[in-house]
């Protein structure tokens, strides 16, 4: 273990990928620089089709990128595929196991594919099966297994190996929350072992409470990166959100140049405002409404939440395309 | 060596399934047998007509038959595979540094082991009916078949992976493999169509596998054509293997 260093798990330089269908040209990667550093949890968040999973199969030798340069796992991407593979784990979005196969032979199968002995592979299958508590359902086959639980061995499979640095690509999507919880603490647990874990997510709430670093992409493009902490603070301060009896509008239009508001905007018919210290904007905002002749119902303050990022970023509202 | 173990493995697992869900062979034994016993008969006076081959309506129509049986016997296995696209197995194995070409071999040649067996399974029941063979052409004539699977086979996977959808890729094999299966003379031998028929035959690589077969089943097992069938095969083989393994190298789904 090198102290001191920051060594990264995965480099990319204008990495980019372009499809070509027969009717029309999408750029679904288009020039993504980023950093993501030995041992940390780092998550890709972004809607529908913005492209997470073109990057993560990049990156995992699975598809060829367009241009751009990447290290992975301290290998060379594009000339060294096979020493790249050896390194990482890869968890598709659609999971990886056959429902026709029983569990536990998945996974020694799996890791005889990485070289391992029979023996080997099979004791791995054991220790594995335990540790994701599959005891109950390792010796059946996939089909009979419930959503966590196939989730789980698909995260198995990409574990056998025990990987330097392993990609999840959206980990806990159509999971009850308590399955959710259980491969939050999975990950969380790779991550005290020292493996590098890049997920993808459409939810900020698992993001915040999941990652080290974050990176936000739209429309193939980074549009921000850092900790959640600080892409919420680079969002202003605190956020107010208000409903008035009248008309939205003319809220927002009697609010907007007011010198503490620095961004307003309407979600869902309540006002939305940004401003640098909500104990402060709160009283000028009921007097500047007061003055306006506006009745106002309900006035909130909170913390900016990654959603708050995602919408200044993209100017769309995550939950909105996620639902 | 890598290869080698790699190829046993992925066979292991396609094996394994195979064993574990055994309904389709017991379809796919039922099929050829519906043609020996409800399509063979037909031939036997067919077989006085001039341009049939001499040896017997069996000796005739069993080596159309076997060639038949591995070309249709490969030409599904791709909705497997896409199948298997969907729910990622594919990525799965692909991110593993297994060999590319493991991945299309272990899959194809638990196929062509499929095929061999129903072959074998046919040859046998056609022996009580009056079919004539010796042990090497049995073997010769598997060897034949294993060829005509594992290309078959290979062809499948490649067009599989390169539609990646059911509703393409059925419609791709299946109006390729028909006129490739009546050009060859399978069901009745070339010797009775007519000469612009015959030469478009010429052209179709498995017609020169119907011509081995046969020339097995007819005893003549230093046949030329024998050689040549068996070449040609072999040969289409490995063109169809690297272009499967290529498949398996690149797929995009
Ligand atoms: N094989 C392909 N052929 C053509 N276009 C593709 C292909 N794969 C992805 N795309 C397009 O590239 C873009 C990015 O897709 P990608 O799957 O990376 O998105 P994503 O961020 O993973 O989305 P989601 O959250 O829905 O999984 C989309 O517009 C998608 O339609
Ligand atoms: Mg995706």
């Amino acid at each position: 273990m090198a102290v001191g260093v920051v060594d990264a798990a995965i480099e990319t330089h204008g990495l980019r990928r372009v499809f070509k269908t027969r009717k029309q040209v999408v750029e679904a990667v288009a020039g993504v620089d980023l950093t993501v550093r030995t041992g940390e949890i780092f998550g890709f968040l972004g809607p529908n089709g913005a492209g997470k999973t073109t990057t993560l199969r990049m990156l995992a030798t699975l598809l060829p990128p367009t241009g751009g340069k990447a290290t992975v796992a301290g290998c060379d991407l594009l000339t060294q595929p096979d020493q790249v593979r050896k390194r990482i784990g890869y968890v598709s979005q659609a999971g990886g196991s056959d429902y026709e196969v029983v569990g536990r032979f998945e996974l020694t199968f799996q890791g005889r594919l990485y070289g391992m002995t029979r023996e080997a592979a099979s004791k791995r299958a054991a220790e594995l099966i335990e540790m994701l508590e599959l005891e109950v359902c390792a010796d059946r086959t996939v089909k009979t297994y419930s959503g966590g639980q196939k989730r789980r061995l698909d995260i198995g499979l990409g574990l056998v190996h025990d990987p330097k640095l392993l990609f999840l690509d959206e980990p806990t999507t159509g999971l009850d929350p308590q399955s959710r919880a259980r491969v939050w603490d999975e990950v969380r647990r790779m991550h005290d072992r020292g493996t590098t874990v890049f997920l993808t997510t459409h939810y900020l709430d698992e993001a915040d409470a999941l990652c080290d670093r974050i990176a936000i992409i739209d429309y193939g493009k980074i549009v921000a990166e850092g900790t959640p902490e600080e892409l919420k603070r680079a969002v202003a301060g605190d956020v107010v959100t208000l409903t008035v009896a009248g008309s939205s509008q003319a809220a927002l239009d009697s609010l907007t140049d007011q010198p503490y508001v620095r961004e307003a905007s309407i979600e869902d018919g309540s006002v939305r405002l940004y401003v640098d210290r909500g104990e402060v904007a709160m009283p000028a905002i009921l007097r500047q409404l007061d003055a306006a002749g506006l009745q106002l119902l309900t006035i909130g303050l909170h913390r900016p939440s990654l959603d708050d990022v995602f919408l200044r970023q993209t100017g769309r509202s995550l939950r909105e395309v996620a639902a | 060596m890598k290869l080698l173990r790699d190829i046993w493995l992925v066979f292991g697992r396609y094996f394994w399934i195979f064993t574990h869900n055994p309904a389709w062979v017991v379809i796919g034994v039922v099929q050829p047998l519906l043609y020996l016993f409800l399509f063979a008969p037909l031939l036997k006076p067919l077989a006085a007509t001039r341009g049939f081959p001499s040896g017997g309506a069996y000796n005739v129509f069993v080596p159309g038959l076997l060639v038949q049986l591995g070309l249709f016997g490969a030409a599904g296995v791709g909705f497997s595979l896409i199948s298997e696209l969907r729910i990622g197995v594919i990525e799965r194995l692909r991110v593993t540094p297994v060999s590319r070409v493991a991945l299309l071999l272990g899959r194809a040649l638990r196929d062509v082991l499929t095929i061999l067996l129903q072959s074998l399974i046919l040859i046998l029941l056609a022996l009580p009916f009056g079919l004539s063979i010796n042990v090497i052409g049995v073997v010769v004539v598997l060897a034949l078949i294993a060829l005509i699977g594992l290309l078959t086979a290979s062809v499948a996977y490649a067009v599989a992976l390169w539609t990646r959808s059911e509703n393409s890729y059925a419609p791709i094999i299946f109006t390729s493999t028909l006129p490739i299966l009546l050009l060859s003379g399978v069901l009745l031998p070339m010797g009775l169509a007519p000469s612009w028929l015959r030469n478009i035959a010429l052209v179709n690589p498995l017609s020169y596998a119907v011509d081995a077969a046969r020339a097995v089943f007819l005893g003549h097992l230093g046949d030329p054509s024998v050689v040549k069938g068996v070449v040609i095969m072999g040969v289409l083989c490995l063109i169809s293997i690297v272009l499967g393994a290529r498949a398996f190298g690149r797929a995009v789904a």
